[in-house]
């Protein structure tokens, strides 16, 4: 790849440098606040959505690629969060849009990245970045906008801690649980891994009581809520890394009550179970992957951003069916469980950015928790008490 | 679930002769479509009128029929061959209305005979404006508010009601909706509300929410037997609601919207889809969004394959018409390949890493006195797409695939004056853009030119960016421009041409393309792979960029480049990509590896898999010269796409590259006409007494000279454009000036009109040992009336075996004379037994694909192999060049005279038909012949 700038704006401003741990090294312009940030570096398809991508917990500690060239064209607004603050550890963009088009923007997408100090680059050839990754697997590195020396640059790039075997979900986690909403249908208890805020909002408009608590909550003090149904949050590492929470799960598995997960939760779930579960070539990241429902046959365009895998052949017949597969690779993408009643999805149901093909995976869950328990699922959604956004 | 077996053979219905409108996309998605149902092994039984068509090529399918689209001729068909089911969603409007107007007939019941691919019982739904609403309504989508008043009283409620003004005024029953319009200020109200009622014989107008400034979205979209339903492409319009989606300037994917609002219109279009019966296939939905409110209503649904889908496909790489064909024959989309990267599922929704714009192109030089403000109805006869990483450069790609002149958005010549610009902005024209430029020039803002235009300000600011890199270059010498801001002045898309505009000293293109590539500045090439990257592309099509990495790897083996047509216009339209397909081909048989290169989305010859590789790029000589930098073929083949590669051929000759065929002096020399008639002369071959002109006074005197009428027209143009019959000194001044006016430096062609003579149109072939005379048509109307707008007859009507005789040894003589290799197109005319030679085109011709359909040969494919070396003895030897036409063809022109009300209906030397049919008759009674030669006369005017 060569040096040289691959700024397309007439405006210029500061340079900045992206150093991949294999020396790979691209010089673009500063974006967002100045400084250095490294991660895994990982990419995108989805054409929309970028703030709730940048806001996703389970992008915690990566450096997020997008491969829509054109980013910061409707700005940035409160409603796009997906936490409370960006999650990314930095930001790599083809053309950044200084000067945005949307009413319902609140500021742009530079303002919002300053303010929270999210450091970016923009001007990079994406694409050869994305081909690159997509043949050498990914890897870590490093954006600059202070030091921009190649060497010193590769150097803190091969440094930076490896996502293989890392823990990341007590870092995203709730600090103390809280209720987010109260409703008169069944009581969800949402074990935070990182949870993106369309979760719950999902469960929200379905009327249900939530209650969110860290990820390392003692099972006994979500039971003494006495939840109808559990649900284990999407969020960001290696779900290998996570001994407690595997053991918390596989414990809460054999309480009875109705179970649901999503992403990190689902492999946390299948762990639990004695399935194994493996680190992906390059993982999937957009919102176009196609999921077909076993079923019903019917074909979901679904939300995708994981690194990590089920392993299929590891699947015990006995504990659980494969319900969903992905059409490009056919790799496991939601199974019903036979030991106790529950699902679990590898992909994101509840989108934002993406498709809503998928949100009756909410439903399901609800219907399951109310013929469990004999409650009820309201058609008003519940009154929110902590809606963050 | 698999294809379905319970059927084995399907009837396929094409879009017949081009109108504005309904054009060479309808080619582009039959040819699609039979290709996909005859690798299903279908049965396919095809019709269409239209012979300059891929489709209609014998090996298309099972069954050709070149006969007109109408319920009869469609009944006798589908009698004969008693196929199991109809595919009517390929072919346009045209296609389906047939299709339903059999089945309100009760024919496909009757004959057992299922239509597939379209709900046939909902479609009227989508076309009657209040079922519309009503299904609409039901389900739950929002729409364009209006109500009916009978008083002013009542309408001064309704337009509070909706918001106040401005609104929109229709009176009722009024003949072309006339005395509506929209009402800006309470000025007008009255006046307007009271004039639409005292109009209306029901006395009552139609007071609709005004839509003026709302942005206009359209999405692709694909629904398989399991109402599985994903969208293939968001596309947005530049220009705001107020002009037909075929005149706007449109990009993809949608820029402008969050994804929660981009979301909300996925699950409208989708519930839309839904909801219109039971079926398989591809539509297109239509979405207005208020910018601000976030009201978004939906315009209309087209539930069949259309202009856009071929657009889409082309921006996408996703082949709509294909798979659409197979979700109508029962596959699902989960069973489909995504054959771009040849190894994921077809069921997903591409990813574009780029940006792709579409600019309409128009002919209005073409219609004396026409209202050349884009409205509702459909004017453009053509257009351009183009790809960029980002949205400058593909609008500058856009602006350069033209062909009107402009090498990029402007940065090329004067600025128009404050005057025009400001009238220009107001009213959408075709340049409105262009007037953004210059707005910006003269220091307007952004909001200023949105309050004008409505044109959303993301686009307004990217143009604003690009003129403020233009005040950049005006201050920097070429020598002081360093890698780092060539390469930024290239990823705004800015040719070579506007940079030797643009920098203060005086300096062509060709020295700033040799500075480039001095700094090694030069574009990389990517693949169009659906995926953004994420999967591997088996697909070889390109797009260029100035970019870091080369994704177009070069073989070894020997290349020939094949220009295309660019986009369609009068005169030079589908039967130029007709030629470019089968050229393509007929290399590829020769071992070649052939590439293509065009930027028509509407064409067969810019499908991902006709070519080895195809370079989706304007056809402007910087983009040309970049592919032959990289590929190093061993030549270019010109003679096939029309005018548009004939006039690169001198660049090329001065390059030093190779052209195959018939050598460029050739191309020029019989454009001299001095030269030509030298020729003539020569090998003792009459031509009407002619001279030539600079000046509108040399004109006069000429013409004096020649005598009147007196033909008048440029050199190097197609379609007899600027083509007139002068009676007198005032007419000859008049169209003189015209031409200059446009082609500065022209030089004038002045023929004497040989009034009452029978036009010749002959096309031949010649490899410099023998000519292969393809076809001699006589055309029915008289000479005077340009050769595409006569009704051409296959073989000769009324001329003498001596005549004929002639017109052979004339064709051949002048063939061996010019040292044709390749195609040769003749025009001649005949008057009292004498054959005078008019003009000759070393090139295809229009009549080429009708000749090759009236007789079954292939003489595209034949001609670029005699190109490329091979003799026609091999041809004629293997009984490749016999004709087996029995009785006669006859070519019909066809014309979009709706679409211009307010232009006479006249014809003359200049073209104005946009497409044609062919129809064959047994004998001279049929009415086929009997029609046209009844009116022949009545329509010749200058």
């Amino acid at each position: 790849m060569t040096d040289h700038t691959n700024d397309t704006s007439p405006q210029a401003s500061d340079p900045a440098k992206l150093v991949l741990e294999d020396g790979t090294s691209v010089r673009g312009t500063a974006i967002g606040a100045r400084g250095l940030t490294g991660g895994e570096l990982c990419f995108n398809t989805s054409m929309t959505g970028y703030q709730e991508i940048m806001t996703d917990p389970s992008y915690y500690g990566q450096l997020m690629m997008m491969t829509y060239p054109h980013i910061g064209n409707y700005g940035a607004s409160d409603i796009d969060m997906e936490a409370e603050e960006p999650m990314v550890a930095g930001f790599i963009v083809r053309s950044f849009t200084e000067r945005h088009s949307n009413r319902q923007a609140d500021e742009t997408l530079d303002e919002f990245m300053r303010e929270h100090g999210l450091v970016g680059i923009s001007g990079v050839d994406t694409r050869a970045l994305v081909r690159h990754i997509r043949d050498k697997g990914v890897m870590n590195a490093v954006i600059s906008s202070d030091e921009l020396d190649d060497d010193v640059l590769l150097e803190r790039a091969r440094e930076w801690p490896s996502m293989d075997g890392l823990e990341l979900a007590s870092k995203v986690t709730t600090d103390s649980p809280y209720i987010y909403c109260e409703g008169t249908g069944p009581r969800i208890a949402v074990y935070d891994f990182g949870v993106k805020q369309n979760i719950l909002r999902s469960f929200r408009a379905r009327g249900a009581t939530v209650r969110v608590v860290p990820g390392e909550t003692p099972l006994d003090d979500v039971l003494s809520w006495d939840p109808d149904g559990l649900f284990f949050s999407n969020g960001p590492g290696d779900p290998r890394a996570m001994a407690d929470a595997i053991d918390r799960v596989g414990r809460a598995l054999e309480t009875g009550l109705p179970i649901f997960g999503i992403c990190l939760g689902h492999q946390l779930i299948s762990l639990a179970q004695g399935f194994d579960v493996y680190k992906m070539f390059v993982g999937h990241r957009g919102a176009n992957h196609p999921v077909k429902n076993l079923d019903t046959e019917r074909v979901e365009v679904t939300t995708q951003n994981h690194g990590f895998a089920v392993d299929e052949n590891s699947i015990d017949d006995g504990k659980a069916r494969v319900t969903h597969v992905n059409l490009n690779d056919d790799t496991v993408e939601g199974l019903r469980f036979k030991t106790f009643p529950g699902l679990s999805l590898q992909y994101h149901p509840e989108a934002s950015p993406g498709p809503h093909d998928s949100h009756y995976h909410f439903d399901a869950f609800m219907d399951m928790v109310a013929s469990e328990r004999n409650v009820s699922v309201p058609d008003q959604p519940a009154e929110p008490v902590r809606a963050v956004r | 679930m698999p294809k379905r077996t319970d059927i084995e053979s399907i009837l396929l219905i094409g879009s017949g002769p081009i109108v504005i409108g309904q054009a060479c996309e309808f080619d582009y998605s039959g040819s699609q479509a039979a290709r996909a149902l005859m690798e299903e092994d279908y049965r396919v039984i095809l019709v269409n009128s239209n012979p300059a068509t891929i489709m209609t090529d014998p090996m298309m399918a099972d069954e050709v029929y070149l006969r007109e689209l109408t319920p009869s001729s469609i009944a006798q068909i589908a009698r004969e061959e008693q196929p199991d089911a109809v595919l009517p969603t390929m072919g346009g409007q045209t296609g389906l209305n047939v299709a339903q107007d059999l089945k309100e007939a009760g024919f496909w019941e009757e004959e057992g005979i299922e239509v597939i691919g379209v709900d046939i019982d909902t479609v009227q739904i989508t076309e009657d404006r209040q079922q519309f609403r009503d299904l609409m309504e039901d389900i739950g989508l929002d729409q364009s508010r209006s109500n009916t008043a009978k008083s002013l009283l009542e309408a001064k409620e309704i337009t509070q009601e909706l918001g106040g003004l401005p609104i929109v005024i229709r009176p009722s029953y009024t003949l072309g909706g006339g005395g509506g319009g929209i009402v800006w200020d309470a000025d007008e109200f009255e006046s307007m509300v009271t004039r639409g009622l005292e109009l209306s014989p029901a006395h009552q107008v139609l007071i609709d929410e005004c839509l003026y400034g709302w942005k206009e979205y359209e999405l692709e979209l694909l629904r398989d037997p399991n109402d599985n339903v994903i969208i293939i492409a968001s596309i947005e319009n530049i220009t705001p609601m107020g002009v037909h989606t075929g005149d706007s300037i449109t990009v993809a994917p949608q820029q402008t919207l969050t994804d929660k609002q981009f979301q909300k219109m996925r699950d409208a279009a989708i519930k839309a889809m839904n909801s219109i019966g039971t079926f398989a296939g591809g539509c297109n939905i239509q979405f207005a969004f208020e910018p601000g409110t976030d009201r978004m209503i939906v315009i209309e649904i087209n539930p069949r394959v259309s202009r856009s889908s071929a657009l889409a496909s082309k921006a996408t790489g996703y082949p709509i018409a294909k798979v659409a064909s197979k979700l109508a024959v029962g596959y699902t989309l989960d069973e489909l390949p995504n054959e771009i990267t040849g190894d994921t599922s077809a069921c997903f929704e591409p990813s574009l890493d780029y940006v792709v714009t579409k600019i309409p192109r128009f002919n209005f030089d073409k219609f004396e006195g026409v209202d050349e403000e884009l409205t509702t109805q459909m004017k453009a006869v053509g257009e351009v797409m183009s790809i960029g990483r980002t949205f400058q450069e593909s609008l500058q790609k856009a602006w350069q695939s033209l062909e009107i002149g402009y090498a990029g958005l402007g940065a090329d010549r004067e600025d128009a004056d404050r005057e025009t610009v400001r009238k220009r902005l107001k009213k959408p024209h075709w340049d409105q853009l262009l007037h953004v430029r210059h707005a910006f020039r003269k220091g307007a803002s952004v909001e200023e030119v949105y309050d004008i235009t409505q044109i959303d300000p993301w686009y307004l600011h990217k143009i604003q960016d690009m003129v403020d890199l233009e005040e950049e270059i005006r201050s920097t010498a070429l020598r002081d421009i360093d890698e780092r801001f060539m390469f930024e002045i290239k990823r705004n898309g800015f040719s070579d041409e506007q940079l030797a505009y643009l920098v203060p000293e005086d300096v062509d293109d060709e020295e700033v393309r040799e500075y480039r590539k001095e700094l090694d500045v030069t574009p990389v090439y990517q693949v169009v792979d659906t995926c953004a990257g994420e999967f591997p592309a088996e697909t070889p099509y390109y797009y260029s960029s100035y970019e870091t990495v080369n994704e177009s790897t070069v073989t070894d083996k020997d290349k020939v480049l094949i220009l295309g047509s660019g986009p369609n216009r009068i005169g030079q339209g589908i039967e130029f990509d007709y030629s470019c397909v089968h050229g393509v081909k007929a290399a590829r048989e020769m071992g070649y590896e052939a590439l293509m290169l065009n930027c028509n989305p509407e064409t067969v010859s810019t499908d991902f898999d006709v070519a080895d590789k195809l370079y989706f790029e304007p056809v402007y000589w910087e983009r040309v010269m970049d592919v032959i930098d990289l590929e190093q073929p061993e030549g270019v083949i010109l003679q096939l796409g029309g005018q548009t590669a004939i006039k690169l051929g001198e660049r090329f000759e001065e390059h030093g590259i190779n052209i195959f065929g018939t050598p460029f002096e050739v191309m020029d020399f019989v454009e001299d006409r001095g030269k030509f008639t030298e020729v003539l002369r020569k090998l003792e071959i009459p031509f009407p007494p002619y001279g030539v002109a600079h000046s509108v006074d040399e004109a006069v005197q000429t013409a004096d000279r020649l005598g009147y009428p007196t033909l008048i027209r440029p050199s190097y143009v197609l379609g007899g454009e600027g083509m007139r019959i002068a009676i007198n000194e005032d007419e000859v001044a008049e169209y003189v000036s015209n031409i200059l006016s446009i082609y500065p430096d022209n030089e004038i062609l002045l023929d004497r009109f040989l009034e009452d003579s029978i036009e010749i149109d002959v096309d031949a072939v010649c490899d410099g040992e023998e000519v292969w005379i393809t076809g001699i048509m006589q055309h029915i109307e008289p000479a005077g009336v340009h050769s595409g707008d006569s009704t051409a007859v296959l073989p000769p009507y009324s001329l003498s075996e001596e005549v004929q005789d002639t017109i052979r040894q004339y064709v051949r003589d002048l063939a061996f004379e010019l040292d044709i290799i390749g195609l040769l197109n003749v025009q001649m005319v005949v008057k009292d037994e004498t054959v005078y030679v008019i003009e000759a085109n070393p090139r295809a011709s229009r009549t080429m694909p009708f000749v090759s359909k009236a007789c079954g040969t292939r003489i595209p494919a034949i001609a670029t192999k005699v190109m490329l070396g091979e003799k026609l003895k091999t041809f004629r030897e293997a009984g490749e060049l016999d004709c087996d036409l029995e009785g006669y063809a006859i070519k019909e022109p066809v014309f979009s005279w709706d679409k211009f009300p307010e232009v006479p209906k006249e014809l003359g030397p200049e073209m104005k038909s946009t497409g044609e049919a062919i129809a064959f008759v047994d004998a001279l009674t049929d009415e086929h012949f009997q029609q046209p030669y009844e009116m022949k006369d009545l329509y010749l005017s200058r």
